[in-house]
């Protein structure tokens, strides 16, 4: 390109720059010296700064020689393909040693047992998404339906975690067929947007279901899970004894963390073997012929209705297991934490994990669950680099960090892995 | 009338109408397609061709008509059926004009997921399956043993692990004729199946498709353009035009009949 195109665009650049930092950056709240509170003061330093900057950026990446664009060989993708299953599995040794390595504490194993909610939040919509191919966008309705389920019994009914969570898993599987029934012709752009109402309307129900949900304040003393009856606590219940005193050991809190951590991390397991399994049977072959050509797999004699609402069903009943966990570990449950912002985090992490992929899905899951943490130091900061991050990986990885498909049955297992990015 | 099998033809349409709007796009059809025969559907562009083979396969509602279909002593009315169960129930497999592979998914997965219905049924609806009962792994494996089989007549076998949407043409054409066959189908619907296919690779699958009928013995109907394989491989021609039938024989009738010319090529000046 010519000096004289550089030159335009740089100052498009800057035009746009100008637009978004006058409102950004260009206005300043203070409380300078009066007494009459707040003042509004404009910075024109400010913006000019931010526009000079873009204006001398662009020119000098329009300046640079540009790279020579060419495929690369998804060397990264490859060798996790080759190495799925030892990946996988140091992975778990890493998990299950984790609450006794030297640098671990109450917050770290927290932190990772909610890595792994997510992380089974991410497979189950895994089955939805990149699995079936149906764009949902309010999956943390079926998270709340999992948490409320455990919340509501506890508070009606005294019942335990362990009772309340078959319950939660079916009751979001049958929510979600309920879902999935009006909007099984819909695909793409509007089952998105119909999924994205539903979400939506299963908050405003628990928000406002004042006298039976307990509305925005939300359910306190959500039951956590005991240790085959023994409750993990400093003191018995009457006629009682605790999981402390039964093995004649002092009661310490970690003990609760690390026992919540070991259960969720027990069920992810399962959770990811039932997928697994799931994928090569012929359901979980008919929910990818679904992705590929709706049309094809008809003519092919598979009911698209049935395996629609099979992988709704499948993909709730993981978000409702997920849920209980969600709500015993908070041992709280609120409406607010089942907004959009959940099901977005939870798409975030399957798209970025590569759709479909199991391992693909837990590095997301740990990437994301993980980074705001690690920008508590940069206090208001803090979601403008996870942005940034997420923008990076994008660049780094359109297509997630695990692109390739493993197909789900071989005819030679010695034959070279032969697979091609979707 | 269900009559004695070997008169009784195996598909039996009589008057299909179907109307889009203000076109009517086949008007009052009748033909059959008899066991064990090939039967082609020809015809100038536009003629309706693919608008009988959608209507046949459950993808349109007929406008008015009967399809029947002759199968054990039953009579399917596949008008009255959706689509899949067309598949499904009364054994008819289909092609596509552009062809509809599963595309991102493997050249063995692609035959496996033809064999949906038997294996849904041995994988107990997935109980028997997740559980891992034999009963499912002997039906894998068999559906993998007929899915070798078709890799082998088609000539992929060392393919199979590739992903579809990466073959040849050609090849992709094979492999969509093999994965309806894996449907272990009664009629198998041919939409052009010979569309872009070089001499070689026709006169391959004029082979393909006698075999199939012989070795088979199932009925094959098909909408070709090429009359290589029209004239090469069929039993008996149907010709559209303007969504009528305008004539019906064996190919050596059809190819001397004035109208048949006359639809092709116009009126001779005079």
């Amino acid at each position: 390109m010519d000096l004289r195109g550089l030159v335009k665009e740089a100052a498009l650049a800057a035009f746009v720059a100008l637009i978004v930092a006058i409102p950004l950056a260009g206005f300043d709240l203070s409380q300078q010296g009066t007494a009459n509170g707040a003042q509004i003061g404009f910075r024109p330093s400010w913006v000019a700064i931010a526009v000079v900057t873009v204006f001398v950026g662009r020119l000098v990446i329009g300046l640079l020689p540009r790279p020579q664009r060419r495929e690369r060989p998804p060397v990264v993708s490859l060798f996790i393909a080759r190495h799925q299953r030892v990946l996988g599995l140091t992975g778990l040794a890493i998990a299950i040693v984790w609450p006794y390595l030297p640098f671990s504490s109450d917050y770290l194993v927290d932190l990772a047992t909610e890595v792994i909610i997510y992380m089974m939040l991410g497979w189950g919509l895994g089955v939805v998404v990149g699995l079936a191919g149906l764009l949902n966008l309010g999956y943390a309705a079926f998270y709340a339906v999992g948490a409320y389920t455990l919340a509501l019994t506890s508070a009606y009914w005294a019942w335990g975690f362990w009772e309340a969570l078959p319950l939660a898993g079916v009751t979001a599987a049958a929510v979600g067929i309920l879902l999935a029934l009006p909007v099984l012709r819909l695909r793409g752009d509007y089952l998105a947007i119909v999924t994205l109402g539903f979400g939506e309307i299963i908050r405003i129900i628990l928000i406002n279901w004042q006298s039976f949900t307990y509305g925005p304040n939300g359910i306190n003393g959500v039951p956590r899970p005991t240790f085959f009856g023994l409750p993990l606590v400093a003191r018995a219940p009457r006629g009682g004894e605790t999981f402390a005193q039964f093995f004649h050991i002092d009661f310490s809190l970690s003990q609760r963390y690390i026992f919540l951590y070991f259960v969720t991390l027990a069920l992810a397991i399962v959770v990811n073997l039932f997928i697994l399994r799931l994928r090569r049977l012929p359901i979980g072959r008919a929910w990818e012929a679904l992705r590929e050509d709706e049309i094809a797999s008809r003519a092919l004699g598979i009911n698209p209705v049935g395996v629609k609402l099979s992988a709704f069903a499948v993909g709730a009943l993981l978000a409702g297991f997920a849920g209980v966990f969600f709500a015993a570990r908070q041992s709280f449950v609120s409406p607010e934490s089942f907004n959009f912002q959940e099901s977005a985090t939870v798409l975030a992490i399957v798209v970025l994990g590569g759709m479909g992929s199991q391992l693909g899905i837990a590095l997301a899951a740990i990437i994301l669950v993980t980074l705001p943490e690690f920008g508590r130091d940069f206090a208001q900061f803090r979601m403008l680099l996870f942005g940034a991050a997420m923008v990076g990986i994008m660049i780094w990885r359109p297509r997630g960090f695990f692109s390739l498909r493993t197909p789900s049955i071989r005819l030679g297992e010695d034959r070279p892995l032969v697979e091609v990015p979707k | 009338m269900s009559g004695d099998r070997a008169t009784e033809a195996l598909l039996d349409v009589q008057g299909l109408t179907m109307r889009f709007g203000g076109l009517l796009a086949i008007d009052h059809l009748s033909f059959a397609a008899d066991r064990e025969k090939i039967t082609a559907v020809i015809g100038p562009n536009g003629a309706g061709k693919t608008t009988v083979f959608n209507c046949l396969t459950g993808f349109y509602r007929p406008t008015a008509g009967s399809l029947a279909l002759h199968r054990d002593d039953k009579e399917l009315r596949l008008e009255r059926m959706d689509g899949w169960r067309i598949a499904r129930d009364a054994g008819i497999a289909r092609t596509f004009q552009n062809i509809r592979l599963f595309a991102g998914m493997t050249v063995l997965e692609n035959l496996i997921i033809a064999q949906h219905t038997r294996l849904m049924r041995a994988s107990g609806w997935s109980i028997a399956g997740l559980l891992g009962l034999a009963r499912y792994r002997i039906a894998e494996k068999e559906a993998l043993d007929h899915a070798r089989e078709w890799l082998e007549r088609i000539g992929l076998t060392d393919r199979a692990d590739h992903v579809a949407g990466t073959l040849p043409y050609g090849d992709q054409r094979r492999l969509e004729i093999a994965r309806a066959m894996c449907t272990e189908p009664v009629l198998l619907c041919l939409d052009e199946p010979a569309a872009g296919l070089n001499p070689h690779e026709s006169h391959e699958l004029n082979q393909l498709l006698l075999s199939i009928r012989d070795r088979y013995r199932i009925a094959i109907l098909l909408i070709e353009h090429d009359m290589n394989v029209v004239m090469g491989i069929s039993d008996r021609v149907v010709v559209l035009d303007y969504g009528k039938k305008i004539a019906d024989g064996t190919p050596q009738d059809v190819r001397r009949d004035p109208a048949v010319i006359k639809a092709y090529l116009g009126e001779p000046e005079t």
